[in-house]
């Protein structure tokens, strides 16, 4: 029970570390492929070896995924398709491979076949201790690159061309991040499967962007979270018997996903969604007030009275908005009467100029 | 006094390109391509739409690969002399949304000096400030890039080319979508640029503004056209050539 939550946490962490990259890159869609391309790897090892040893399969998955993935940069680059169908195409041809080579197995007459589809949706109960230890060795590796060579990420995420002109391999760093990703994604393989693997890379990025505008913090901040959810969902699969930890794992990713969409305080929807109600308010409070102003504009005397009657027909007007001018000290109210106080008056007068009131 | 001394020598050549033809498929975006840009001068290179003006700069850059021909800069190849060269992009080639700040951006260009893996410190920090300085976008060094108006982008990159300290410094369509204030803001820098003896190339699009902005210019539309000083070769005959008959409508002086 700890190896299998140390193993998800650490796995949950590499995967949010790399996956964030993946994001950003907008080849979200590369971690699925990927992991749907190992399958046939897998099956190819199995019938190559005949065994069942998780180490021998991870490296049949690696070299299988490794050749899909440079397959999608081939089309990408050599062919008019765009990464999204190109995806696709692999995606589709590996897994289907990966399948037939499955079904095959299963019917031959081999002792040792069964079991290998848990590959498909990933058993973290078969984690033992030499798995987690290698995870933990891949994620020591992966954080010891990023750290170094964590200018040139950052630059090449964000303006390769220019990375090229001033002089650094983008082709190099492009397969070192690559490389990695699909090395994460061969290890969560046993444990979340082919099938659900790229929601470990993607949620817990996608959730940390949600909270954070600086890349050093988005990157640890999702390898926190995916930590989180290993640990979390674990933990739920545990309480009760027959759930499975990789679907737990994920829905509890999801959950979290949905939760900083909305509560994220500068990019969820509930924060923006109050602060343009807020806007709105303000707007029409403002309309209001240019509205009275042109009114005081024709007299000479700016507080010169008015019936409250003629707001009527004017739209953004309510007894609200007229009590909140009341309350910022902008007009008085004397019984059915109103008028414009010298600061509403100046206020009025200056809304919206970009030039005089740089600093609203 | 030293100004009329260099006029009378032969200039010195910062960038010599030969030969270069570039193709995306079997047709050339560029075809045979041979310029020389002296020392010193602001530089337009002016054409249609599709008439290879980005790619050009692309391929000196070795950003992309040309088919044939051979550039070098200040006499030696490109990859000897990047610390020469400084790069601003079309604003619209990166994702703005990028978790990044201002003042980060600017900092990228101190990398190609630092090399790799070193990590920029106190100093590239300082430069980078100056920079954004320059472009009159200090008060903004923390401020999220999509938070930035279009201009203010635009300055961001300039600020970044700023900072590499280039002795040529490439363009690619530094006005495009910016405002007025912004565009004079632009070229007082790149004047300011030129006269310290840097060498300016400008991918650039509004025809009338050549004459006020450069004083060299290059006629490009997938041949080279012309190229040479503005008060020279800035006419009506290379305009049709580049521009084909209609050259009136674009440009009325």
């Amino acid at each position: 029970m700890r190896t299998i939550t140390l193993g998800t946490a650490i796995l949950g962490a590499v995967t949010g570390m790399l996956g964030s990259f993946a994001v950003l890159r907008k080849q979200s869609l590369l971690g699925d492929a990927i992991s749907h391309a190992a399958l046939p790897g897998i099956a190819i090892a199995f019938l190559l070896t005949g065994a069942k040893d998780s180490n021998t399969l991870l490296l049949g998955a690696l070299i299988s995924g490794l050749i899909g993935t440079f397959w999608i940069r081939g089309i990408v680059s050599k062919t008019h398709l765009k990464s999204d169908t190109a995806l696709g195409l692999i995606l589709s041809l590996f897994f289907g491979f990966g399948m037939l080579l499955l079904t095959f197995i299963q019917k031959q007459p081999n002792a040792n076949q069964a079991g290998l589809d848990k590959y498909l949706f990933g058993q973290a109960a078969t984690l033992v201790e030499s798995d987690v230890w290698l995870m933990a060795i891949v994620t020591g590796l992966c954080l010891t690159v990023l750290l170094l060579f964590w200018k040139e990420f950052k630059i090449l995420l964000f303006d390769k061309d220019y990375a090229h002109t001033i002089g650094f391999n983008t082709k190099a760093i492009d397969i070192l991040i690559t490389s990695f990703i699909v090395l994460a994604i061969v290890l969560g393989l046993q444990t979340v499967g082919v099938v659900l693997m790229s929601a470990m890379l993607l949620a817990p990025a996608a959730a940390a962007r949600q909270w954070t505008n600086s890349l050093g913090t988005m990157v640890f901040l999702a390898a926190v979270f995916g930590a989180f959810f290993g640990v979390f969902g674990t933990a739920i699969s545990a309480s009760q018997n027959n759930l499975s930890t990789g679907p737990v794992i994920v829905l509890v990713a999801t959950v979290f996903v949905l939760f900083s969409f909305i509560f994220s305080p500068s990019r969820g929807l509930l924060f923006r969604q109050i602060r343009f109600i807020k806007n709105r308010r303000d707007l029409e409070l403002h309309k209001t007030l240019a509205f009275m102003f042109h009114i005081a504009e024709t007299h000479d005397d700016i507080s010169h009275p008015h019936t409250v009657k003629i707001l009527n027909n004017f739209q953004g007007y309510t007894r609200g908005t007229l009590q909140k001018l009341v309350d910022k000290n902008y007009v008085t109210l004397e019984g059915n009467m109103w008028s414009l106080t010298p600061e509403g008056f100046e206020r009025a007068s200056n809304l919206y100029n970009q030039q005089t009131n740089k600093n609203e | 006094m030293s100004e009329i001394k260099t006029q009378k020598e032969k200039p010195v050549i910062a960038v010599q390109v030969d030969d270069l033809t570039v193709a995306y498929n079997y047709k050339p975006v560029l075809w045979d391509i041979d310029l020389e840009i002296p020392e010193g001068v602001l530089m337009a290179i002016v054409g249609p739409n599709g008439a290879g003006k980005s790619t050009l700069i692309k391929a000196i850059l070795g950003i992309l690969k040309p088919i044939a021909g051979s550039v070098s800069i200040y006499g030696k190849p490109y990859s000897k002399q990047r610390d020469l060269v400084a790069y601003v992009p079309q604003k619209g080639s990166v994702d703005w949304d990028f978790p990044t700040t201002a003042l980060d951006v600017v900092m990228m260009g101190t990398y190609g000096s630092l090399g790799w893996i070193k990590r920029p410190g106190q100093k590239e920090k300082k430069a980078s400030l100056e920079a954004l300085e320059k472009v009159g976008m200090l008060s903004f060094k923390n401020r999220q890039i999509s938070q930035l108006s279009g201009g203010q982008q635009q300055r961001i990159f300039l600020a970044r080319a700023l900072v590499q300290d280039a002795s040529i410094y490439f363009m690619d369509e530094p006005f495009q979508g910016v405002d007025a204030t912004t565009e004079i803001a632009i070229i007082n820098i790149l004047k300011a640029l030129r006269k310290a003896n840097k060498t300016v190339i400008v991918v650039h699009h509004d025809l009338q503004t050549v004459p006020e902005y450069f004083d060299w210019v290059t006629f490009l539309n997938v041949k080279k056209i012309a190229t040479g000083p503005v008060k020279d070769i800035f006419n009506d005959d290379n305009l049709t050539k580049t521009y084909g008959i209609n050259y009136k409508v674009s440009i009325q002086k």
